[in-house]
């Protein structure tokens, strides 16, 4: 089995860690969109975002 | 935009379609027993639903279990109150399920060769310790019970919208999700909570497409909810702006998600799917309730730029709903959040009866219980667990429940380093009891000393000054203890208790196919206290 290369995808389920606990990245008002201020709408994006990076981990490494 | 206050009259179109769905709801618990139902009674048919759910289930159950009714109800509630800040739940329900894809399939494999129902039960196998298991069992039934009488409160509110006031409206609503839960177990929340997500789903999409169109849109709901945050006393804030405010966000975020998926009821209903590769599908395509939640938060800024002046914070989203919709339609809202109360409240005591069961009742009272007895005592405990729910909520102030509640999320998370990290490593089973006691002081202490106003605590420590989630200081202070006196235990060579799994069990060869593994009786017999009465057990036959 390769192990040790499958696990490498793990990796990407680290993204949303990164991407949401800093919110010096993302606590702005602009770009608005739909209305919505910035901080908003990034945060929201990262749910179909986390959803699709488990589903390639999940093809990845279960799936084969 | 002018003030408005919501009056709580009863309207008779309102409750109507209120009673009609609560009572669908009712029917489909009581016949709930009948689905796929075993011939033996045993704790694993009632209080697991046979570990027999599929995806499609499963999804349900989880969802319908970790998005309460209070949270619908909370959520907006704190959005409606302090801005940005309360957001933290969107980051938090989408943190949660990277973790629960990694983590949870292992537990569920070694859940289901050794029999383990409870996260107290796989703690008591992993490291053998007869105390460290209890401490964990206390600490999952101490942060279930306020989370209970929690659900309890969501129905109060609707029904105070509903201008239905009294105890007796509540009482009546529990003694039927009692009798259900008691029949069925696990299979009637299961069964639920498709209604329950179906109608939240309903409520919510055509809440965030209907109420934004009267309001003038989002961009004007954001700016008329900004403006009038910095007006409040304490001002809130439309984004968080201060460094304070962020670590506060980040650390709330992470805490949480960190405990949602170690409380009981969420193990519970993990447990109950019918192989690791379903809770793997399902962390994919649960964030879809995450999504949800989000909107539902932002009706906190809707009530705001509506101008809903509610009576207590808790009201502005059921005010909002009562002042926006027609009269109908607020029935199916009020309907949905009620029967989403339901759904975590009959798995919640579930969860707590399992615990009470096995980790408390088999341990010190009878541990030479049959199945079917097993089964007994934790349907008659689940009863106890709700009454004793319903009379906290009746004689107490809501605010005790809500404070223990925030010091539930705060404790569950010191069972991390047994419960999660045992799947991986294996600390000193002394070590983590000592480290579980010093989270649970050190999270206690400073929820007090914080009046229980707030669950982030201002921190100066070597010249830092940190404002964190009292979460993370607890448990970071909980693996400081762990992990030194592991190290100090083990070069003392002070004997580790056994460990009654191995390497092996926490892999499934044939995960991928999604069949259930049936365990053998070699299995049972090395998990020690788990043997099972040759032929009683449904869950040796449970294999394809």
């Amino acid at each position: 089995m390769s192990n040790s290369r499958a696990r490498g995808w793990y990796v990407l389920l680290i993204l949303p860690f990164l991407g949401l606990l800093y919110p010096p990245l993302y606590s702005r008002h602009d770009p608005e969109l739909f209305g919505f201020p910035f901080f908003y709408w990034y945060q929201l994006a990262w749910v179909p975002v986390t959803a699709a990076l488990t589903i390639v981990v999940y093809r990845k490494v279960v799936h084969r | 935009m002018s003030a408005v206050t919501v009056a709580h009259d009863t309207d008779g179109v309102t409750l109507a379609v209120f009673l009609v769905l609560f009572g669908a709801v009712t029917i489909i618990g009581f016949v709930a027993a009948r689905w796929q139902r075993a011939k033996a009674a045993s704790l694993d048919e009632w209080g697991l639903g046979g570990r027999r759910f599929g995806g499609v289930i499963t999804w349900f159950l989880l969802g319908g279990d970790l998005y309460t009714a209070y949270t619908f109800v909370a959520v907006p509630a704190l959005v409606f109150g302090v801005g940005a800040q309360g957001f933290f739940a969107l980051p938090y329900t989408i943190l949660v399920y990277p973790l629960v894809f990694v983590a949870l399939p292992r537990l569920w494999t070694v859940a289901h060769r050794k029999g383990y129902v409870t996260p107290a039960d796989f703690v008591r196998g992993r490291f053998g310790s007869r105390n460290l298991a209890t401490a964990i069992a206390l600490t999952g039934l101490l942060a279930t019970m306020p989370y209970i009488a929690l659900q309890l409160v969501g129905i109060q509110v609707v029904l105070g919208t509903m201008g239905i006031t009294g105890d007796w409206p509540l009482i009546l609503a529990f003694a039927i999700l009692a009798g259900y839960t008691y029949q069925s177990g696990l299979r009637a929340p299961a069964l639920i909570a498709v209604v329950k997500d179906v109608l939240i789903y309903v409520t919510i999409i055509v809440a965030v497409i209907y109420i934004p169109g009267k309001l003038g849109g989002f961009g004007h709901i954001f700016d008329t909810a900004g403006a009038a945050l910095t007006k409040k006393d304490p001002p809130g804030a439309l984004i968080p702006g201060t460094t304070d405010a962020q670590v506060a966000y980040a650390t709330l975020a992470l805490g949480s998600a960190m405990a949602l998926f170690l409380y009981p009821h969420a193990l519970t209903a993990s447990l109950s799917a019918s192989s690791a590769t379903t809770l793997r599908r399902n962390a994919a395509v649960l964030p879809a309730y995450s999504f949800l939640l989000g909107l539902i938060a932002l009706l906190g800024y809707m009530a705001i730029a509506a101008g809903i002046q509610p009576s207590g914070p808790n009201y502005a989203v059921p005010d909002l709903f009562a002042f926006m919709f027609p009269s109908w339609f607020t029935g199916v809202a009020f309907a949905a959040i009620a029967i989403g109360a339901l759904v975590p409240a009959a798995v919640m005591s579930i969860a707590a009866a399992n615990l009470f069961t096995r980790n408390l009742w088999a341990e010190y009272v009878n541990p030479n219980m049959t199945d079917e007895e097993e089964s007994k005592v934790a349907k008659i405990v689940s009863l106890g667990v709700k009454l004793g729910a319903l009379v906290f909520v009746i004689v107490l102030p809501t605010k005790y429940a809500i404070d223990l509640q925030l010091l539930g999320g705060v404790w569950i998370l010191q069972t991390a380093p047994a419960v999660a990290m045992g799947l991986y490593r294996r600390m000193h089973r002394h070590a983590l009891l000592a480290g579980w006691a010093t989270g649970m002081i050190v999270g206690t202490a400073m929820a007090i000393d914080q009046n229980f106003k707030s669950s982030v605590y201002p921190l100066d420590f070597l010249g830092l000054h940190i404002n964190a989630y009292e979460a993370i200081y607890a448990l970071a202070a909980n693996l400081v203890v762990s992990i030194v006196g592991t190290l100090v235990l083990n070069a003392m060579k002070v004997p580790n208790g056994p460990d009654s799994t191995a390497p092996e069990d926490y892999v499934a060869p044939v995960d991928a196919g999604g069949a259930p593994l049936p365990a053998t009786a070699d299995e049972d017999q090395r998990a020690g206290r788990f043997v099972r009465p040759a032929g009683s057990g449904a869950r040796t036959g449970s294999g394809p």
